[in-house]
């Protein structure tokens, strides 16, 4: 089974893997943490990915390049917000997500 | 012409993990319904009930403005930023999660249970220092009136969370109404009723039916039966 790719980034190292560990335990999708902006373009860059999830910390003007960047590499990537810190939202957030009702 | 959404009782999500039996009026954890998202900024209600010694381990929250109201027994709070507290019923507790904070919540009682709402409202603005608080009410002030537990203003009446939202406690007895004006344009409310029947305007609503209404400046609320309720009124966003 192909699992669906989901880059994660936030600054929280505790939090990050606490996101990843729960995404993970969806046995249909796979996700990588990054902390930094340059880790995130250089992990987009090499692997595709269906969708990334904004966590904590992001300040705006890193949003902005990390959104322009991969959509100039991927127009069709996904980018949602996630909310709350490897909460009760995660799974429904990536749901919406994967069928387009939402995103950034 | 306002609009509005009823959510009846039963037809909230359900899980009972065996020490916690909770309710989720919007999408939460296992419970996933697209047409139960959020209402507005307002993104979890759960109506959660926790066995005798149980309780929510350490984990974390980043970007949400996190309330809880215990309804019944006592919950011990910890967090990163070193805050230990009991809250109990008559008090109400809000966190915002801003940049990052790990909590734990226990019902340390060996008898009890408690019975708390869980909301989560979202942030207007993103990664805030996180902060803590929480404060005892006074039951007297919301017989047969509305009373503010909560605002946008450290100044004003109850907590205060970074999102233009204000909720209002009401214990009215049968018959008694009053009329709510909203205080912000665009604004809609979310109406959580505790107990017994209200009345919006002319919608009926019985113990623990949620009601959002929208795109109108007031309502009225009539208490069918002594009742207990809970007013959100919170940004409708786009």
């Amino acid at each position: 089974m192909t699992k669906i790719e989901i880059l994660v980034i936030g600054r929280h190292p505790e939090i990050l893997q606490t996101v990843i560990r729960l995404v993970n335990n969806n046995p249909e999708w796979n996700a990588t943490g990054c902390d930094s902006d340059e880790e995130a373009i250089a992990t987009f860059t090499r692997r595709p990915f269906r969708l990334v999830l904004l966590g904590g910390g992001v300040e705006k003007e890193s949003e902005d390049k990390l959104c322009n960047t991969f959509r100039s590499i991927n127009p069709q990537i996904t980018i949602v917000q996630h909310y709350g810190g490897g909460s009760g939202l995660l799974s429904a957030e990536i749901y919406e997500a994967l069928d387009g009702r939402t995103s950034l | 012409m306002a609009q509005t959404v009823l959510h009846k009782a039963e037809t909230r999500g359900h899980a009972n993990h065996g020490w916690l039996n909770s309710y989720h009026t919007f999408s939460f954890a296992n419970y996933y319904n697209p047409e139960r998202m959020h209402f507005g900024a307002l993104r979890v209600l759960n109506d959660d009930t926790v066995d005798p010694g149980m309780g929510f381990g350490k984990h974390p929250h980043d970007n949400m403005e996190i309330i809880s109201i215990p309804l019944e027994g006592d919950l011990e709070h910890k967090d990163s930023m070193n805050n230990v507290a009991v809250i109990k019923n008559g008090d109400i507790q809000v966190m915002s999660a801003g940049t990052g904070v790990f909590h734990s919540e226990y019902n340390k009682d060996r008898e009890q249970r408690v019975k708390f709402l869980q909301i989560w409202v979202f942030p207007d603005k993103k990664n805030v220092e996180p902060r803590y608080d929480q404060i005892t009410l006074n039951a007297d002030d919301r017989h047969n009136k509305l009373q503010q537990i909560l605002s946008p203003n450290p100044d004003d009446a109850g907590v205060w969370i970074h999102q233009n939202a204000w909720f209002h406690l009401g214990k009215f007895d049968k018959g008694v109404s009053t009329e709510y004006n909203l205080k912000a344009k665009g604004n809609g409310v979310y109406i959580f009723n505790l107990s017994g029947d209200i009345k919006i305007d002319n919608q009926l609503l019985n113990t623990r039916d949620g009601y959002g209404i929208w795109d109108t400046d007031k309502f009225t609320i009539t208490a069918e039966t002594d009742a207990e309720f809970l007013l959100m009124e919170v940004p409708m966003l786009s």
